[in-house]
């Protein structure tokens, strides 16, 4: 099926279905994927059915069992999911993610190359609070030998995230459980896959460039919509992978609108957009009509009410007043 | 839970290999210390002397195609599995002749024509990677075994604890070795954990735990060929604790200040070269000449491969961007 719609739930499934159907090295490891629960959401319903619990297997709470076990397993040619539940575990599997899946293609001169993906949603947005809620992508932008990944669109999801696991290096696949009902056109390529390092303009545009990933996409579509109707036009670059990070896309766009400002839900603060913000600064120097602006989650841990959480987040509105402040701030 | 561990003596052949790995694991650090202590060459190694017999029982209780897993004090275990005595020393030394042209470094040489699929710098994290390992083989349909060594330290991480109880809830075909030397870095032991036996920490996994005099290979090789046995044989994953003990220090020219003398120099009694050798020759398998020849003969070995290491480059400044992805253009610049 490769008309209608679906949401990024389905097309996650859809990923994890078609990746086990395709090839018997891919198996997944879990805390609680297997049925009947299938997920703590549901996501993984029916795949331990369809392909048994050797190769859909639930594990005991030990993030750094089910981490080292998928290394393990790719060391040795398979092509493991391990899914740590919610991002903020991710601490506990940490060592074999950046010691070991990262680093083993360059310690071993490439004799033990690891192709794993790492799964694991983002809980932000929904008031679960400082330990359950935040986006770390930026910890894995600092480990050479990973890819990290962050879809905005069900499409995206289910092309990434099988790139993602057929690919050759250790990957990083982050989604966030606040587009998980999100809607969208189905995945129309003949493989199926959506390549990583690639970005995508969401929206044309002529006066400034939005550079964000994620919910960031949704947030800067919103805000686009809204500031068109005052004949400012936003073009919005989707970053979908942040490592191999896309700057030919992001400094075409740039050179060509002369301004840009950066959305993500990761702390503002040292977060992906200082980078990005640094490279634009100093490649497009000359030709940049104001500075480059970042609009970042606030420096604090995540606060559980919904009514706090979202004076923390970057949201629409904080976009666009962004947009406009770059506007008025511009020369000639 | 019990394993019935053989008190047999095996063949001689058997005897034999094993005291051939222990004499090259001893020539091999030998050989490295000198150059280091002359000037010759530099480089860091993490001592195993002591610990030799472990090897050699772990050289005659895997098959080619077993694999293993240890840790940067684990140039005795590589040897034992076949690593090319060139390939650790040229590691060491950060030469081209090295396991990974000299990108890995002592901590990390992996050689998996010969199973060694990791060798980690990280205390504990071993255990976990080696049930990935063991999974594989189940899912690829394949009998053989994981052994995965650490030291005593390791058993005190969560790591540790996460892989052990899902191996066991998995019945993997994984050996844990615990090399038990007393001493976590510069910690003894005593100072780190109450059990007075680290095999006890099966029970709470229930698989097997043994503890073995890590000085005997013959006693090494018997546990060693009981857990890989049950391993094969689909039954699950077992802890051997080998008790040995650390003579070289942490680090070549670590000073021990945290050692007593005479705790030391008791340990030393327990050598496992003369005990052995004199087992040998009691048992009519080999006379004190032969074994001095089969003793010349690893030193021999080492010798060659340390000019074969010395003759080859240093590690190429064209491998610096080699091997971070299997696709550079993903490397930010």
């Amino acid at each position: 099926m490769t008309t209608g719609t679906y949401t990024m739930r389905q097309a996650l499934h859809t990923a994890f279905d078609s990746a086990l159907a395709e090839d018997s090295r891919v198996f997944m490891l879990g805390e609680d994927i297997a049925d009947p629960g299938g997920g703590v959401t549901g996501l993984t319903k029916g795949l331990s059915t369809t392909y048994g619990k050797e190769r859909v297997r639930d594990t005991p709470i030990s993030e750094a069992a089910i981490a080292g076990a998928a290394v393990g397993a790719a060391l040795e040619g398979m092509l493991p999911v391990a899914e740590i539940m919610i991002m903020d575990f991710v601490g506990i599997a940490l060592d074999q993610i950046a010691n070991h899946a990262a680093k083993a293609r360059f310690m071993s001169a490439g004799r033990t190359p690891c192709p794993v993906t790492f799964r694991t949603p983002v809980y932000g947005g929904s008031g679960n609070g400082a330990t359950h809620s935040q986006s770390l992508e930026a910890w894995f932008m600092h480990v050479p030998g990973l890819k990290v990944i962050v879809p905005s669109t069900p499409a995206d999801a289910e092309g990434l995230l099988r790139s993602a696991i057929f690919d050759p290096d250790p990957c990083v696949f982050i989604d966030e459980t606040a587009l998980h009902g999100t809607r969208g056109p189905r995945l129309d390529t003949p493989d199926r896959r959506v390549p990583l390092g690639k970005a995508d303009v969401k929206r044309p545009g002529t006066d400034l460039t939005v550079i964000t990933y994620g919910r960031g996409v949704r947030d800067a579509l919103a805000a686009a919509e809204s500031l068109s109707r005052d004949g400012i036009e936003a073009e919005v670059v989707d970053l979908r992978t942040l490592l191999p990070l896309d700057l030919p896309t992001v400094l075409d766009s740039v050179g060509r609108t002369r301004r840009a400002v950066i959305a993500h839900y990761a702390v503002e603060f040292a977060g992906p957009g200082a980078e990005l913000a640094a490279r634009i600064s100093h490649d497009l120097f000359g030709r940049l009509a104001a500075p480059v602006a970042r609009v970042g989650s606030r420096f604090m841990p995540i606060p559980a009410s919904t009514r706090l959480e979202s004076q923390v987040s970057p949201s629409p509105q904080k976009i666009e007043e962004t947009v406009r402040k770059v506007m008025e701030d511009s020369r000639g | 839970m019990q394993l019935d561990v053989s008190s047999q003596t095996p063949g001689d052949e058997t005897l034999l290999t094993m005291y051939r790995t222990m004499t090259l694991a001893r020539a091999c650090e030998a050989r490295l210390r000198k150059g280091f202590g002359s000037g010759e060459f530099a480089g860091v190694i993490w001592p195993s002397r002591g610990q030799e017999a472990i090897a050699g029982g772990l050289s005659t209780a895997l098959r080619r195609d077993d694999r293993l897993v240890t840790t940067y004090r684990g140039i005795h275990d590589l040897l034992a599995k076949g690593v090319p005595p060139a390939e650790i020393m040229g590691e060491v030394l950060g030469r081209g002749a090295g396991a990974s042209r000299g990108k890995g470094g002592t901590m990390h040489i992996t050689c998996p024509e010969v199973g060694v699929m990791l060798s980690t710098g990280i205390v504990g994290s071993g255990p976990p990677v080696a049930v990935g390992l063991a999974l594989a083989a189940r899912l690829q349909g394949s009998d053989r075994v994981v052994a995965v060594c650490f030291g005593d330290g390791a058993t005190n991480t969560g790591s540790f604890h996460e892989a052990v109880n899902l191996a066991a809830v998995w019945d993997l075909p994984l050996v844990l070795i615990c090399q038990n030397n007393q001493y976590a870095e510069l910690t003894p032991v005593e100072e780190t954990m109450r059990v007075e036996r680290i095999a006890d920490r099966a029970a709470a996994y229930a698989i097997p735990g043994i503890r073995v005099d890590g000085n005997d290979p013959v006693a090494v090789h018997n546990a060693l060929s009981a857990a890989v046995g049950r391993a094969r044989s689909g039954a699950g994953p077992t802890l051997v604790e080998c008790l040995t003990f650390r003579y070289g220090g942490h680090y070549v020219g670590d000073p021990q200040v945290y050692m007593a003398k005479d705790r030391l120099e008791q340990a030393m009694r327990g050598d496992p070269f003369p005990r052995y050798e004199r087992f040998l020759i009691e048992h009519g398998v080999a006379d004190a000449d032969r074994l001095a020849a089969l003793d010349a003969a690893s030193v021999a070995e080492i010798d060659e491969a340390i000019t074969v290491v010395l003759d080859s480059p240093e590690a190429s400044l064209g491998e610096l961007e080699a091997d971070i992805y299997a696709d550079l253009a993903g490397v930010p610049r």
